[in-house]
């Protein structure tokens, strides 16, 4: 096992590194309370907006509440929310793409015509719609972003499965009478799943931006939340104060690339046509 | 099939994209358990029923709702989008009124993108592993993970407050007046004005936007561009090209980047919606005029029919982008003639 991560590790460094920043990011979010400074609420009027320094190392905000405490906790919005995004659009998706890839024919039709309405949708103008109709808060700004999400995986797991449905492993589970239910669930599907979370994996990175964006318009998080696009927000106005909008907006970034690594690491590992062309 | 056929058939099958789309964002305008009375009457006026009754039946809200689908989608194909309850104003005068501002931003956006993207794709892949791709790697990876509106903090704080070689938000300075308008585009305006000051002010205004709209682009197309090359730079009629003795520059731009562009343009196409997000954000923090900014400030007043105005334009946009792959696909790819 040794070897082969050794092997992996130097065949892909910024895999490894991407898997590092994260565990790092999530140890620390779920650790905030016993790693935090400060409590991400405690306000201290005399001390607004002091640059970083010894006691507060990136600085307070206007209430006088430690930036880099906050920062802490702000992991705790915007990491589970990206990955619920991506998990429920993936069900979402893998469920109506493999009904229309194996049924075929006139529910195929409609369900892909229903996908591309969904896709033509803009993402951040429904999201808008939805947090601006239901109320802002974290709950409505997934249910937006899975809303636009979820045909990108329906349309993938289609052709997925509409490959597969030709395999003669599912004639002979044809052949044996088992159920449309247990060919497409037990037959059909275990095959398509490695592709479609590798897909999805790659997703997380862009998922936890959207979200960080739509909270940075007010359209996620309450505003004395401690979430990173809310933080960031916090910063317009007070260019003077740069560390209010910078560190925030260094967190989305470091979690969104090392994601992004991963996300291109697994691509590397998963494709063979990519294998081969390294060797 | 010629080119005219073929066009004509994806704009057929456009049409019930585009009705899909309006039953969509009109189910979600209505379906909302809002009321767009509380947001635009103010609580004082919505606690007075002749009031609210006015406002019912001034925006047909007493019909039942697939009759208020129809009038939507009758008043649509009349090119009546309605009248936006923030502003009083049709609506379809306010999208073309903020449109160009958009469009002029998004243009420089992809040019931007395009600009640092292919050629840095190109010779990441023909100078594989070499120190080239490295830094090219790392600057797209930079590029499609940092978030857009705090790169456009950073560029504001870095080239306007501090280094002040670039102006800050805005489509001009404020003590200028805007070009007399024609296309509502201040660059090109302020040209056939002949109005060089005007025109200078403008494409200095445009830098920082562009370049930070651009950057999500800029790194998708570089890592496209990448491995699309790596693809093309292995097959056999490049080695044929070679063998015929033409020069490395040839063999590269003519033979490899002409067969490497196609999975490109279709990023270009699929990154539309990337760059409209980006709009959007990159709007609100440049003070940018344009229909990014105008769907939120529509979206934060439940102002529905400017929101299903915005949707509409926009997925007319996506339908048009599409429709300009398909053709720039037809015209790449000799093999969808057949």
């Amino acid at each position: 096992m040794w070897r082969t991560l050794r092997f992996q590790i130097k065949r892909n460094p910024l895999m490894v590194v991407g898997v590092l920043v994260c565990i790092a990011w999530v140890v620390i979010s779920i650790g905030a309370d016993a790693f935090a400074p400060y409590g991400p609420m405690q306000q201290n009027m005399t001390n607004r907006l002091q640059p970083p320094n010894g006691q507060n190392t990136f600085g307070t905000d206007q209430l006088g509440r430690d930036v880099l405490t906050r920062v802490m906790y702000g992991g705790r919005i915007s990491l589970p929310a990206g990955l619920l995004v991506i998990i429920v659009a993936l069900v979402v998706g893998t469920l109506i793409g493999a009904v229309a890839g194996y049924a075929g024919g006139l529910a195929d039709e409609l369900l892909m015509r229903l996908v591309e309405v969904f896709m033509a949708f803009p993402t951040i103008i429904l999201a808008m719609a939805i947090a601006a109709a239901l109320g802002p808060s974290v709950m409505n700004a997934v249910v937006a972003m899975v809303l636009v999400w979820w045909p990108n995986y329906a349309r993938m797991v289609r052709g997925l499965v509409v490959s597969v449905k030709s395999n003669e492993y599912v004639e002979a589970a044809q052949a044996i009478g088992a159920s449309h239910r247990y060919i497409l669930f037990r037959t059909i599907l275990p095959n398509c799943l490695a592709s479609a979370i590798v897909m999805a994996t790659l997703d997380i990175g862009n998922a936890i931006l959207l979200f960080a964006g739509l909270s940075f318009l007010g359209l996620g998080a309450d505003p004395s939340t401690p979430e990173w696009g809310r933080m960031v927000a916090d910063g317009v106005n007070s260019f003077d104060q740069w560390w209010l909008s910078a560190f925030p907006g260094l967190a989305i970034f470091t979690v969104v690339m090392a994601f992004n690594f991963i996300g291109d690491g697994l691509r590397d590992l998963t494709d063979p046509r990519l294998r081969k062309s390294m060797n | 099939m010629s080119l005219s056929m073929y066009l004509l058939r994806r704009l057929i099958l456009a049409v019930p994209l585009v009705i899909g789309i309006s039953l969509v964002a009109f189910l979600i305008a209505n379906l909302v358990p809002t009321d767009p009375m509380a947001a635009n009457l103010g609580e004082r006026a919505a606690a007075d029923p002749q009031i609210v009754a006015a406002f019912r039946a001034r925006w047909g809200l007493d019909e039942p709702l697939y009759a208020q689908y129809f009038t939507y989608l009758r008043n649509l194909l009349q090119g009546d989008m309605g009248t936006s309850i923030r502003t009083r104003r049709p609506v379809l005068d306010e999208l073309l009124r903020y449109m160009p501002a958009t469009i002029e931003l998004a243009t420089a956006g992809i040019l931007v993108a395009l600009i640092i993207g292919i050629p840095m794709g190109v010779a990441s892949a023909v100078w594989r592993n070499r120190p080239i791709d490295f830094v090219s790697r790392i600057l797209s990876l930079i590029g499609v993970s940092a978030p857009v509106f705090w790169l456009a903090l950073v560029a504001l704080l870095v080239f306007y407050l501090r280094l002040r070689i670039l102006p800050g938000p805005g489509r001009l300075d404020a003590v200028l007046a805007a070009p007399p308008n024609v296309t509502g585009l201040y660059t090109i305006d302020s040209l056939l004005a002949r109005r060089w000051d005007l025109f200078s002010n403008a494409v200095s205004h445009l830098i920082l936007p562009a370049i930070v709209l651009g950057a999500f682009s800029a790194g998708l197309i570089t890592r496209i561009t990448r491995s699309s090359m790596l693809d093309v730079l292995s097959m056999e009629y490049m080695t044929t090209a070679r063998a015929k003795g033409l020069s490395e520059r040839t063999v590269i731009i003519g033979h490899g980047l002409r067969n490497a562009l196609l999975p490109v343009v279709t990023v270009i196409g699929l990154s539309y919606s990337n760059l409209l997000t980006g709009a959007v954000l990159t709007e609100t923090i440049f003070a940018w005029g344009g229909i990014g900014r105008f769907a939120y400030d529509s979206a934060r007043s439940l102002d529905f029919p400017a929101i299903m105005g915005v949707s509409m334009l926009i997925a007319l946009v996506f339908v048009i982008t599409n429709l300009i792959v398909d053709m720039l696909y037809y015209i790449l790819d000799p093999r969808i003639h057949a």
